[in-house]
């Protein structure tokens, strides 16, 4: 198994330094002189030869590119134009409430889509499963920008149960993980459903049925185990679009998350920030997906032997 | 096709998947989703009771009445016309980034699905690049580095779909280029281009069209959440993305600001999605959940 880690650790290196060149080319690949860009046409030559000196634009790229990087690997991804906040720091304050987004997003998710994926396989063409499979295309097909709106309507202006934005602990954080895990709920929900289907079939299940297991067991420990391989899979091919969606999910619901501090940077063309935040949102999307392979293999054996 | 195929006293697989399709009821519901999408797309000038940029100050945020069906704005914009006309930005969202996928994601997956070993790596690998990027965060950081516009938020989500349709193709190659009639284009002398644009292209096209069609619902619903963010469609083009998010501003006062662009969002990104759901079957029954 620590075999296994140090592979897939040592897989991921040369992929991480690709998104670093990416990363790095996004400022460079700016249509014309980044400093015109960040001081405005109107600024004098001398200013603009001062700024370039400054940042350090004047050198030769490679030499830009093998400073920036090995400022980035020790947690320095420079300063912000605007508020001269170093980058890292912005992003470690703002990080908490993104992660506890995300981790709300993926629970209720999960609360919703276990039960119903797992009734609508055993009691298939139930009404269960009718509305299983409605949920699944309704949250599939919603955008969560419009279904955040509904939501704040309904239970902040209408009802009045929860706050329509802004942070103040868990409870505002309720409209925002369900806005952000109806779509994740959706695709568990199907995933679970046809894996639970696949499952069903296989012989070993019949076995456990035929030596007189409860259901309870059979569906339990026999059927839902395997099925959850599939569960899990998804889930990581999803972690890139919950990243993504914080993004408006944090800006809709005026959250001090990561997310809105990007938009933001992109608003107000602070492009080193910009630039700091898709580096870590990128490198933390690579990390979280190597997590769930380590992850996969050790809930399904057979993966381990080859 | 079909007609060789009749004279020949058999049925085409065009025609099995086209009688599977009929009998499948979310294909045509998507079908007709879609189809209804297009029309208005296509119909905007005549179906729209008015200008959807013509601003009414006498009649700023009315609800929906007969006059306006779905409304006014907050500068008295007449909801309905602009929902119609927004449908147009959204079909331009759909059709461009399918465009700019396939036009980089094919030719990439056909190279490396047929040539295979060094070149094969070497583009995956790239590609792997590519997805290490969270969709949006990537396309929000093409359209930030280029500017706020239209066609460069539909190209940086273009950019996004390449990986998922290269893989796709390249999946498809390396099935295809192992039948017999391959062998025997090459044995007959066909050159490698040849071998590939008229052998082994058509023969990966039907799975592409199932994804064409997940990818344009997903444009269609990146669009309109990048011009909800500010960073793709600009005022006063009528964007159900800009729509929503004006809505967002007088969503107390105004719902209907919202609901409508929204409604319009959901059931041309189901369409889209239940028309793939419908060819996927109809093309692979195994694969029907």
């Amino acid at each position: 198994m620590l075999q296994l880690i140090g592979r897939r650790l040592l897989a991921t290196l040369p992929l991480l330094l690709a998104v670093s060149v990416v990363v790095f080319s996004f400022i460079h690949m700016l249509p014309g002189d980044p400093a015109v860009l960040f001081l405005g046409e109107e600024a004098t030559p001398d200013n603009l030869a001062r700024f370039r000196a400054k940042l350090g634009f004047d050198r030769p790229l490679v030499v830009q590119y093998g400073d920036w990087l090995g400022h980035a690997v020790r947690g320095d991804l420079g300063r912000s134009i605007r508020t001269n906040q170093p980058v890292t720091q912005a992003i470690v304050e703002r990080l908490p409430v993104t992660l506890r987004l995300i981790g709300m997003a993926m629970l209720i998710s999960l609360c919703i889509a276990l039960p119903l994926g797992i009734i609508s396989a055993v009691k298939r063409n139930s009404g269960v499963d009718l509305a299983s499979t409605f949920f699944a295309l309704f949250g599939f097909s919603t955008p969560n920008f419009w279904l955040g709106l509904i939501l704040i309507y309904v239970f902040a202006l209408v009802l009045r149960w929860l706050p329509p934005s802004g942070f103040d602990g868990t409870r505002s954080l309720i409209l925002p993980a369900i806005t952000l895990g109806t779509a994740l709920a959706a695709l568990v929900t199907r995933q679970l459903r046809s894996g639970m289907l696949e499952v069903l079939r296989q012989d070993y299940v019949r076995t456990a049925q035929a030596k007189g297991l409860a259901d309870r067991l059979v569906i339990g420990k026999h059927a839902l185990k395997n099925a959850l391989i599939s569960v899990v899979t998804v889930i990581g091919l999803q972690i890139g679009a919950l990243l993504g969606n914080t993004i408006i999910t944090e800006s809709l619901f005026a959250l001090p998350g990561v997310g809105r501090l990007m938009i933001d940077s992109v608003f107000s063309r602070d492009f080193f920030v910009v630039q700091g935040v898709i580096l870590f949102l990128a490198v933390g999307y690579v990390v979280a997906n190597l997590v769930v392979d380590i992850l996969y293999s050790y809930l399904d054996p057979r993966i381990r032997v080859h | 096709m079909a007609t060789r195929a009749a004279a020949l006293g058999g049925t085409s697989l065009g025609a099995i998947a086209l009688g599977q399709f009929r009998r499948s009821i979310v294909g045509l519901v998507g079908a007709a989703l879609v189809g209804l999408f297009i029309l208005v797309a296509a119909l905007a000038p005549l179906l729209s009771p008015y200008d959807p940029v013509a601003t009414d100050f006498a009649e700023v945020l009315t609800p929906p009445s007969a006059k306006h069906l779905f409304g006014t704005d907050d500068i008295g914009r007449d909801i309905l016309s602009r929902v119609i006309y927004g449908s147009r930005v959204s079909m331009q969202a759909g059709l461009f980034t399918v465009a700019v996928a396939l036009s980089i994601g094919l030719p990439l997956g056909l190279i490396a699905g047929y040539v295979g070993g060094r070149v094969d790596n070497l583009l995956m690998r790239a590609l792997e690049v590519v997805l290490s990027f969270p969709g949006l965060v990537l396309a929000l950081g093409i359209t930030a580095v280029l500017g706020p516009k239209l066609i460069h938020a539909l190209f940086a989500i273009g950019v996004v779909f390449v990986p998922n349709f290269a893989r796709l193709i390249r999946a498809q190659v390396l099935t295809v280029k192992e039948n017999d009639f391959v062998a025997a284009a090459r044995a007959l002398g066909a050159s490698d281009g040849r071998l590939v644009i008229l052998h082994i292209l058509p023969n990966c096209l039907a799975p592409l069209l199932v994804q064409s069609s997940f990818s344009v619902a997903f444009g269609i619903l990146t669009e309109s959440a990048l011009s909800f963010l500010g960073m793709g469609t600009q005022p006063p083009t009528p964007s159900w993305g800009i729509m929503l998010s004006m809505g967002r501003g007088y969503l107390e006062q105004a719902p209907w600001l919202g609901a409508f662009p929204g409604a319009a969002i959901f059931l041309t990104v189901l369409g889209f999605n239940l028309l793939g759901d419908g060819i996927r079957d109809a093309l692979d029954p195994r694969l029907k959940t």
